[in-house]
């Protein structure tokens, strides 16, 4: 009876932060296609209800009814598997994810450590994807994107141990309560633009959508993927996009913190502010896949292994010098 | 305590079955992702005794690095399909024996090391001196590991670059007639270099490029 009552409570509660997830992932993906085409002078979805918001709805609905096509050549299990663990990994790397003092699922020592674990194995559902559709395209795509992951995943890294020399702890909580004084992005503000465009490479997005460069590579590792599996790995890519988001608001914008403290901005909840700068990094992404032209591939390799990763490491050795001269480096 | 013993048991027994299914599969690309399962599931025991750092390090460094190499390797060299049934290769093969006797050998270390944890317990003792109690193990871990083993920190680290130095330089070979992008002579390109304007007469037309 207790571990019954102990499993409901549990299922409660991971309900209570994963339906607004998916329900926002929903709203993203809206928001996304507005914006890109605001960007271009045009209206976007805007019929089906009120400004098109239920368009996401419609068109899951509309995956839903479609028919799973499994190719004959195809590795069938992994072909199945790939989308579930997409989808998986980017939905349970937000247990950890604090969205005030004491709302968050799995308040653990290593919430960052989790994260960065879990990001990475993302590139699995990627890989499994391309290689189990046994078909070029999505081979070649699933390369590229491997590559482009693994590589910037080093840099983001390396800009995550700068912000963990400025708190001295892995747990999220105590690096939102450690910009209290003043948030990261001002001390540390080149490797928050270095730790933005990483999280633009590391979740696909243009202008890195080299995997899915449809030009190239027709659709990537989507490309023999129909129905409910594409709308999986679909709203993997969103949850992951919007994950990168949170992340990068928890490390620099200062998480579930008021900008200033005043009581007037106390009356508003904690996670309202973390989902107004969770929204504020998904325009940026958003408005960059507008505006930003496609990058090369050689380029993209260039710009993570020989611009971002020297610079991340600098700056490492620049902050640890800082901090052991000044005295400020946080003691446990 | 029940629901510990479920998952450690759970744990374990993925962790047994898929190491055997890293052999046992025919598919090599199956191997790697049977590779790739048990470590997650030996990270998740690390969790599970308590050693959280540890088991996220094995995920970012074993899943998330080089399992993924594993894996690159394995589908470029095309070797998904092995013919070959399990211990029953062809006669030429001589992998068998070398594979028992590096088994053998890992084996007996395993109990060297066990045994003499099981008879001399006062060997742990050493270690964990220095160790503070009531910090979390990330702390632990660097406490120590950042004092007292410093120079074998630094010597462990040494070799992992002399490898990977080691590794670039033997695949690095400059090949020729490849045109490379100099970044900064394309910036630095002014008008004047790109673009000329000159004068076409009528039915005369003009030779550029001379």
């Amino acid at each position: 009876m207790e571990y019954l009552i102990l499993l409901f409570s549990e299922i409660y509660k991971i309900l209570y932060v994963l339906i607004p997830v998916l329900v926002s992932v929903a709203m993203i993906v809206w928001l996304d296609r507005r914006i890109w085409a605001f960007v271009q002078k045009r209206r976007g979805p805007n019929v089906v209800g009120p400004f098109g918001l239920f368009q996401t709805l419609a068109d899951a609905l509309k995956y839903i009814f479609k028919e799973i096509i499994i190719p004959a050549s195809s590795n069938k299990i992994i072909f199945i598997l790939a989308p579930i663990v997409t989808m998986t990994l980017a939905l349970i790397a937000w247990a950890v994810i604090p969205f005030s003092e004491d709302y968050v699922l799995a308040d653990i020592n290593v919430g960052i450590l989790y994260i960065f674990a879990i990001s990475s194995l993302g590139v699995y559902g990627i890989i499994m994807g391309g290689w189990a559709s046994n078909s070029k395209y999505p081979f070649l795509g699933s390369i590229r994107s491997a590559a482009q992951m693994v590589s910037y995943e080093v840099s983001i890294g390396v800009i995550i141990i700068n912000v963990l020399l400025c708190v001295g702890s892995l747990n999220l909580s105590d690096i939102v309560l450690a910009q209290e004084k003043i948030w990261f992005v001002i001390p540390l503000f080149p490797m928050f633009v270095i730790f933005f465009i990483s999280s633009l490479a590391e979740t696909n997005r243009p202008p890195f959508d080299l995997p899915e460069a449809e030009a190239e590579l027709v659709a990537g590792y989507q490309t023999e993927y129909s129905g409910m599996m594409y709308a999986m790995f679909w709203l993997g890519e969103y949850a992951n996009i919007l994950l990168m988001c949170a992340l990068g608001s928890i490390l620099f914008l200062g998480g579930w913190l008021a900008p200033i403290d005043t009581p007037l901005f106390e009356m508003v909840p904690p996670p309202v502010w973390l989902i107004f700068k969770i929204l504020f990094l998904f325009v940026l992404f958003a408005l960059i896949k507008a505006i930003v032209p496609r990058y090369r591939y050689d380029q993209l390799m260039r710009l993570g292994w020989k611009v971002f990763l020297p610079f991340s490491l600098i700056w490492v050795v620049l902050t640890s010098g800082y901090l052991l001269y000044f005295d400020l480096l946080p003691v446990y | 305590m029940l629901a510990h013993a479920i998952f450690f048991y759970f744990f374990s027994f993925v962790a047994i079955i898929s190491a055997i299914m890293v052999t046992a599969s025919k598919n090599t690309v199956h191997s790697v992702f049977f590779l790739i399962l048990d470590f997650i599931s030996i990270s998740c025991l690390f969790i599970m005794i308590g050693a959280e750092f540890l088991g996220m390090i094995m995920l970012i460094v074993y899943v998330g690095a080089v399992a993924v190499l594993f894996l690159f390797v394995v589908m470029m060299l095309n070797v998904a399909q092995q013919k070959n049934q399990w211990f029953k290769s062809s006669e030429t093969s001589t992998h068998i024996p070398v594979g028992l006797i590096v088994s053998l050998i890992i084996f007996f270390e395993l109990i060297i090391v066990i045994g003499g944890w099981k008879y001399k317990p006062d060997i742990i003792k050493n270690f964990s001196d220095s160790l503070i109690s009531n910090s979390t193990n990330t702390h632990t871990i660097g406490s120590v590991l950042y004092t007292e083993y410093i120079h074998l920190f630094q010597i462990s680290g040494m070799i992992l670059l002399v490898a990977m130095i080691g590794a670039i330089v033997l695949t690095f070979r400059k090949r020729e007639g490849v045109k490379r992008q100099n970044y900064f002579s394309q910036i630095s390109r002014e008008k004047k270099q790109g673009v000329e304007l000159v004068e076409v007469k009528s039915n005369e037309g003009i030779k550029i490029d001379v």
